[in-house]
């Protein structure tokens, strides 16, 4: 069977051709490129990848024009009919403003805009998104991002812990993120939001390979599933 | 009619912009503030049949975040 995604372009995205060329390398098959006015899918979807950037300029705040737009509304009802979603920067803070995700996005505890490697810690190694990683594995992925400290209520955060919805933590201080977190799962396990950039480390010519694993598990569960 | 809506953070949740914005005060010389908290008004111009419950709605769905911010509606008369 033919894998097939979609990657989101909203206007002011910015990642989603980094982002099209990962999923088509790494997970092949067919990848759609929809624009944010599209108020359908493309039919039989497996995969949607939200992209990074910064969508409507992040007016209001970041992610939460784009959480409203046409698209967003078949994305959401993809989600909730168990198709695998990925939101990277942008595409995380969009799909917390949508709903999607527990928590919010905020700007960087040290007020900058951080664009750096970061080493990050694998914390659940089951999701279909992170299978071919390693329990508490160190990677090294990149972030760009104003709006990245992450934010829940302690109760929310007790959730996530108690049921393995953290998929990532910085190893480092890196935006002030609370319990520094980097990734997290909704419930059910297919959708996945981050801040760091797996997209752009799949090839040695990016100056690393350890994104590609997300790809690889992605495609390995969807395909075989 | 004109509406105010002003959206702050919720108390308990860090505020690095209002820190900044504290530091840059004290940076000019000014002393004796304690506290700086940012926040956003948005204004609105509205027809009379536009009721309270729709105002809370459209603060609560779109204009402000729920998970981290308050939001306050002052009607202003014209």
């Amino acid at each position: 069977m033919t894998f097939r995604s979609a990657v989101i372009t909203f206007p002011g995205s910015n990642c989603d051709r980094d982002m099209a060329v990962a999923v088509e390398q790494v997970c092949g098959g067919d990848v759609h490129r929809v624009w944010h006015g599209d108020a359908n899918l493309p039919e039989g979807l497996d995969f949607i990848a939200l992209p990074g950037g910064f969508s409507y300029g992040d007016y209001l705040r970041s992610g939460a024009m784009a959480a409203r737009s046409p698209v967003m509304q078949a994305v959401i009802a993809a989600a909730n009919r168990g198709v695998a979603v990925l939101g990277v920067c942008n595409g995380f803070q969009v799909l917390t403003e949508a709903g999607l995700l527990p928590g919010a996005l905020m700007r960087n505890a040290g007020i900058r805009f951080v664009c750096r490697e970061v080493a990050l810690q694998v914390e659940n190694n089951t999701s279909i998104f992170t299978n071919r990683y390693f329990k508490d594995q160190r990677i090294t992925v990149p972030v760009a991002h104003h709006d990245g400290n992450f934010f829940a209520d302690e109760a929310t955060l007790d959730r996530l812990e108690g049921e393995g919805q953290i998929a990532f933590r910085y190893a480092e201080e890196v935006n002030g993120s609370v319990r520094n977190i980097a990734g997290v799962l909704n419930a059910k396990g297919n959708v996945l939001g981050m801040m760091p950039h797996p997209e752009r480390h799949i090839e040695k010519a990016q100056g690393g390979i350890d994104g590609r694993a997300l790809f690889e598990s992605v495609v390995r569960s969807l395909v075989s599933a | 009619m004109k509406v105010r809506v002003f959206v702050s953070l919720k108390n308990g949740v860090l505020d690095p912009q209002g820190r900044a914005i504290h530091h840059a005060i004290e940076g000019l010389g000014f002393s004796g503030v304690a506290d700086v908290r940012a926040g956003r008004m948005i204004e609105l111009e509205v027809d009379d049949t536009v009721t309270d419950a729709a105002l809370d709605q459209m603060a609560q769905k779109l204009l402000a975040n729920m998970v981290i911010e308050n939001y306050s509606i002052e009607r202003v008369a014209a």
